[in-house]
């Protein structure tokens, strides 16, 4: 544990920051059968910071956020989570550490209520937050509380999937494309919500193309391209990179 | 009235009704533990007929060889039966997941050969008797029927058991991560939930419904190595009635028809064993995915 803290520590790894390194992924490479899709990514996640993935379709954000969780077995490299290998665990294994998943394609369960789905996954640490507070952050969720999970709008469904993950105690959250396909409103009420989640200490790692969303909430971005971390970009030198970052997601 | 209208007297038409409600709870116990096995393994158990007798062969073996009774054969024989079901699932069945439904189906009837294939050449293919255990043994007699205790017995038991596992799904929060793994057990994984032992335990549940059904039976039938390959293909007809993947559906389903079998021994015995199958055709013409199924 302390070798842990201390390696991630080394000084000149994070010229820019002081917070320990909570995720660290590194030569991370991945494979759907036959075909390699991440080629050596690397990137840190500093504790208590909202990081981005930013990239392309298909670039492979996706892809490394399941090799994290596990849930993708052929993966090579190193991923440590507050100073554990997960490389070889299992996904419940690596959830208990902490992690809490948001996929991209929302999971919401068809069989049970809004309030089921919420209550499904089970408490991994102390700490997490209490259903009214859950239903505080998000009110639309109270009203919708017993109709089936799938016949929430698609707003009240991403709402769902993140506040799902809150209840369990994990303060590490992985959101893969959260606003993807939302209207305007709710993509400004999911941002308040990752900034008071930043607020009160949780550290966020956020899978966007919408590069826009992501510099009003994230302390830095990583830009992700044919399974690679391209570059890494502070929050404040955004504006100054905005034609680099166009070339890098233009379609 | 209607029935003396109908030329058939009251007392065998209530007689052959208490019989389709036994073959009816068997049916539901056996296709409860298929539906519960098909939704989280995605696998058909073609094994269920043979781990049914299973459960009958060992409860008449722990009374023959060990002098154990009835009583506790009812908790112990299914447990063994689970327990021999969840070493498949492990060392076996767990290996074909990744594949087609199909491996499933051929590796579960290859299992199913086997198991019955050894019970036959260790004990022939004579029938061997389980006396009625015996505070139930003789009847009641209702006024219009007389009622065999050990008979009502069975169909209280297994509607117990059916709602209890009901329940147990629906209600409580180990069911609702079984119905969530039914559902997407990747996501359910990455929640923290061990998915891969939740399996085996589904399994061994499944299997020791049918064991159970096997103990409850064995008085009933005869204790016999193929008396669960008559029993399964009636209860995949039930099962395709029903539907696939829900478990009302099969409880539903078993009850009603055997049921239909008892009246239908009545009215017009001839069709009697081909009811299920003409019934299930009728289904699978107009609601191929079955009375209780989606999509
Ligand atoms: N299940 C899969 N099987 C095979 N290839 C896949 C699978 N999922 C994704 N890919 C491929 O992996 C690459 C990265 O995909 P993904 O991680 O989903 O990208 P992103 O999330 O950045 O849009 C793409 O080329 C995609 O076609
Ligand atoms: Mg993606």
């Amino acid at each position: 544990m302390t070798l842990e803290a201390s390696e991630s520590e080394r000084p000149g790894a994070h010229p820019a920051d002081s917070a320990p390194v909570e995720l660290s992924v590194q030569d991370l490479h991945a494979y759907y059968g036959e075909s390699h899709v991440l080629h050596g990514m690397s990137f840190d996640v500093p504790r208590g910071e909202v990081v981005t993935l930013l990239g392309r379709n298909g670039a492979g954000k996706t892809t490394c956020l399941k090799c994290i969780m596990g849930l993708l077995r052929q993966r090579k490299g190193s991923i440590r989570f507050s100073g554990t290998e997960l490389i070889g665990m299992q996904p419940h294994r690596i959830a208990r550490l902490g992690l809490g998943f948001c996929p991209e394609e929302r999971g919401i369960y068809a069989s049970m209520t809004a309030e089921e789905n919420l209550l499904l996954p089970p408490k991994i640490q102390e700490g997490g937050m209490s259903v009214e507070e859950i239903y505080r952050l998000f009110p639309n969720l109270k009203e919708r509380a017993k109709s089936q999970g799938t016949k929430l709008s698609g707003g009240e469904q991403q709402m769902l999937a993140i506040g799902r993950i809150l209840r369990t105690g994990a303060k590490t959250l992985l959101l893969d494309e959260p606003t993807e396909g939302l209207a305007p409103v709710i993509v400004r009420q999911i941002g308040d919500i990752i900034k008071r989640l930043r607020a009160s200490g949780y550290t966020i790692v956020l899978v966007e193309q919408n590069f826009q969303f992501a510099s009003t909430v994230a302390d830095r971005h990583y830009i992700v391209e044919d399974g690679k971390v391209m570059e890494m970009i502070p929050n404040a030198d955004l504006h100054a990179n905005m034609d680099k970052l166009r070339e890098y997601l233009a379609v | 009235m209607i029935f003396d209208l109908l030329g058939v007297p009251p007392q065998a038409l209530l007689g052959q009704l208490l019989l389709g409600l036994i073959n009816g709870s068997f049916y539901a116990l056996l296709s409860l533990g298929l539906a519960l096995i098909f939704g989280m393994l995605n696998i058909i158990n073609f094994a269920h007929g043979a781990l049914y007798m299973m459960g009958a062969f060992v409860s008449w073996m722990l009374l023959t060889y060990l002098g154990i009774p009835f009583w506790p054969s009812l908790i112990l024989a299914p447990l063994i039966v689970a327990l021999f079901g969840m070493a498949l699932e492990r060392t076996m069945l767990s290996k074909l997941y990744h594949l087609d439904h199909l491996y499933g189906l051929l590796l579960t009837f290859g299992l199913a050969l086997i198991i019955e294939g050894a019970f036959r050449t260790m004990y022939g293919v004579s029938g061997r008797v389980y006396p009625i255990p015996e505070i139930l043994r003789g009847g009641t007699n209702l006024g219009f029927m007389f009622l065999p205790n050990y008979r009502a017995f069975v169909v209280v038991v297994a509607l117990f058991v059916c709602l209890g596992v009901w329940f147990f799904i629906e209600r409580t929060r180990i069911g609702s991560y079984l119905r969530a793994g039914t559902e997407n057990p990747e996501l359910l994984q990455a929640f923290g939930i061990n998915v891969p032992r939740m399996i085996t335990l589904t399994y061994g549940l499944g299997v020791g419904l049918a064991a159970l059904t096997g103990v409850l039976a064995a008085p009933i039938y005869q204790v016999h190595p193929l008396m669960g390959f008559h029993m399964i293909i009636v209860v995949f007809a039930v099962v395709v009635i029903g539907g696939l993947g829900s478990m009302l559906g099969a409880i539903v389903t078993g009850l009603l028809l055997g049921v239909v079998e008892g009246f239908t021994r009545v009215f017009y015995p001839e069709a009697s064993a081909t009811v299920v199958f003409i019934i299930m055709a009728i289904v699978l013409l107009l609601r191929p995915q079955g009375l209780f199924g989606k999509r």
